[in-house]
């Protein structure tokens, strides 16, 4: 009787539909996706060689590799997240277990918002302004500023989300102890949000790896293998992009392979990152 | 469970059939806890409304009474759970051994240490089930890690909880079953040696196995500890207190013996109640 029913018919096809709907939304996101790792895959993978690892960028025709701009990529970006990540958990913290009352919490979340969508070019501009002119010459400190900029704000949006989530229940058992504020929030609360933290912090990591605007104004360039965050550095993204951009054949090469460099190495190190969490309780 | 009802002590009950509801009554007991003119409010809602109370020591005393009838709300005033809260206050007295505990001046995490917490759902933190019991001891004390093993063993024994766990003390505390977990709540509230402990609905989440334990256990330590138990389970009350509170939107209704309320109690909304007319 019910199967027959009009109604039972048209909520069967309106779960159809909306069942299709959502798998083609899916199949659109996934089918890109697959399709960009693929091209970069096909275009990259024949650039592959460990000369990419040990030389540094050539001179159009010779050979070599992306040695000092992988270096200069990994100075920076792993500077600018362990300066972002204190930063934007401690802000984090703020806003969701001590900002419940007052103005200021509402007002940084509000600028915290206006940040994590600001255009990257805008933050390059900003620090080219205040810092490269300032001291006349470009730097892989202002680069790694430019980054830790672009990196705070994600880490603040997802600890303070991340935090939320924690029950008000788990807060209240703590304090119930006798535990004060802050032990309340370092022992439990942050503990239990644990894999949403690091979530953020893998985020960001992942958003700043890629990032070209920023550091074109900023660390620029440098062709030869550089320690010193004092001077121009090379970095992945400047160099794809000035290689992709020419017209000679092995820097269009290369920049495929620094392309495939970028997007692995994230993968990567989330991989790694989330196993080494996961063992722990 | 009827065979581990507490055995009531000898009290002049005549001398509890003559009060009104409002004057404070089991006073020939040692009250732990003297509630005098309490209010609470919820920002303008008020939730409380004069409730006069002593909770006697060593002995259990229930509260009882239909949802949102303020019987929680009490509870979370003995040890100022309600300060974390912006908007919510408390007025009148709560004195803990002569002290009143909603002056200004109390320090809430020494309040709390001594006036202990279990709540209606099973909140172990994530860490290892030994860390959960070691993290409020730790709080207050700086024990040799003999001497924290051994508390560690005496908090779960009181819990009936040691022998279910002692081969996995590293293990989270989050792989527990729920009465297990309920009860791992139970030993690390027991563990920092309050002098109180509150139960808030504390089998509501539980199957009657692991309730059945949970009472065995609240009539255990009550030996050691002045408890005080939310419960919506009327048999519940009966069977693990002594005294039973009444409450009902806000206000104390009805408080004695939990013989007397039971089996004669004085006012008629509390019959009704208990009965099952009502609520």
């Amino acid at each position: 009787m019910i199967d027959s029913s009009a109604l039972y018919r048209k909520r069967k096809r309106t779960n159809q539909l909306a069942l299709v709907m959502s798998m083609l939304a899916m199949g659109i996101g996934m089918g890109f996706l697959a399709w960009i790792l693929i091209v970069l895959l096909y275009k990259g993978v024949g650039a592959l060689s460990l000369s990419l690892f040990t030389q540094p960028t050539p001179a159009p025709g010779s050979e070599g590799g992306l040695s000092n701009a992988i270096l200069g990529s990994a100075m920076m970006v792993g500077s600018a997240t362990f300066i972002a990540t204190p930063i934007g958990i401690l802000a984090g913290v703020y806003l969701s277990e001590y900002g419940r009352k007052g103005w200021l919490a509402p007002a940084t979340r509000f600028i915290n918002d206006i940040l994590l969508s600001a255009p990257s070019i805008v933050i390059g501009v900003f620090i080219y302004t205040v810092y490269v002119a300032q001291v006349q010459h470009f730097s892989g400190w202002a680069g790694s500023l430019a980054l830790t900029l672009i990196a705070i704000p994600v880490v603040v949006r997802t600890t303070e989300n991340m935090l939320n989530l924690v029950p008000a229940s788990l807060r209240e058992a703590a304090a119930a102890l006798g535990a004060p504020r802050w032990k309340v929030v370092l022992h439990v609360v942050l503990r239990a949000a644990k894999a949403g933290v690091l979530t953020g912090i893998l985020l960001a990591l992942a958003r700043v790896s890629g990032e070209t605007a920023p550091l074109l104004f900023t660390a620029l360039n440098n062709q030869f293998t550089s320690l010193d965050l004092n001077g121009p550095m090379a970095n992945l993204p400047v160099v794809i992009f000035q290689f992709a951009m020419s017209p000679y054949e092995n820097w269009n090469s290369l920049a495929w392979g620094g392309a495939v460099i970028i997007t692995f190495g994230v993968l990567c190190l989330n991989i790694v990152v989330r196993t080494l969490f996961r063992k722990k309780i | 469970m009827q065979s581990s009802a507490v055995t009531k002590r000898d009290m002049s009950f005549s001398q509890l059939r003559g009060e009104q509801t409002s004057q404070v009554v089991g006073s020939e007991q040692t009250p732990k806890i003297r509630i005098r003119d309490l209010d609470f409010f919820y920002g303008s809602f008020q939730g409380l409304k004069h409730i006069n109370l002593d909770i006697n020591e060593g002995m259990v005393t229930a509260f009882i009474g239909p949802s949102g009838c303020g019987k929680s709300t009490l509870l979370r005033t003995l040890n100022r759970m309600y300060d974390l809260y912006p908007g919510q206050r408390a007025t009148g007295e709560i004195l803990l051994n002569g002290k009143n505990v909603l002056d200004q001046g109390q320090d809430v995490n020494a309040l709390r240490a001594k006036v202990g917490m279990v709540f209606q759902k099973p909140t172990p933190f994530p860490m290892s089930i030994y860390e959960n019991i070691a993290f409020g001891v730790r709080l207050y004390e700086s024990l040799s890690r003999a001497d924290m093993d051994n508390r560690v063993e005496w908090a779960l024994r009181k819990a009936a909880l040691w022998d279910e766990v002692k081969g996995k003390l590293n293990q989270s505390g989050l792989s527990l079953s729920g009465g297990q977990q309920q009860r791992l709540c139970i030993a690390r509230g027991v563990a920092v040696k309050p002098e109180v402990l509150l139960l808030d609905e504390p089998t509501s989440a539980l199957d009657p196995i692991s309730t059945a334990k949970v009472e065995e256990l609240v009539h255990e330590l009550k030996s050691e500890y002045t408890i005080a138990i939310v419960t919506h389970n009327m048999q519940q009350a009966a069977r693990v207190s002594d005294y039973t509170a009444y409450m009902y939107l806000g206000e104390l209704v009805e408080f004695g013996l939990t013989d007397e309320i039971f089996i004669k109690p004085k006012r008629k909304e509390t019959e009704d109640y208990i009965t099952g007319r009502f609520g």
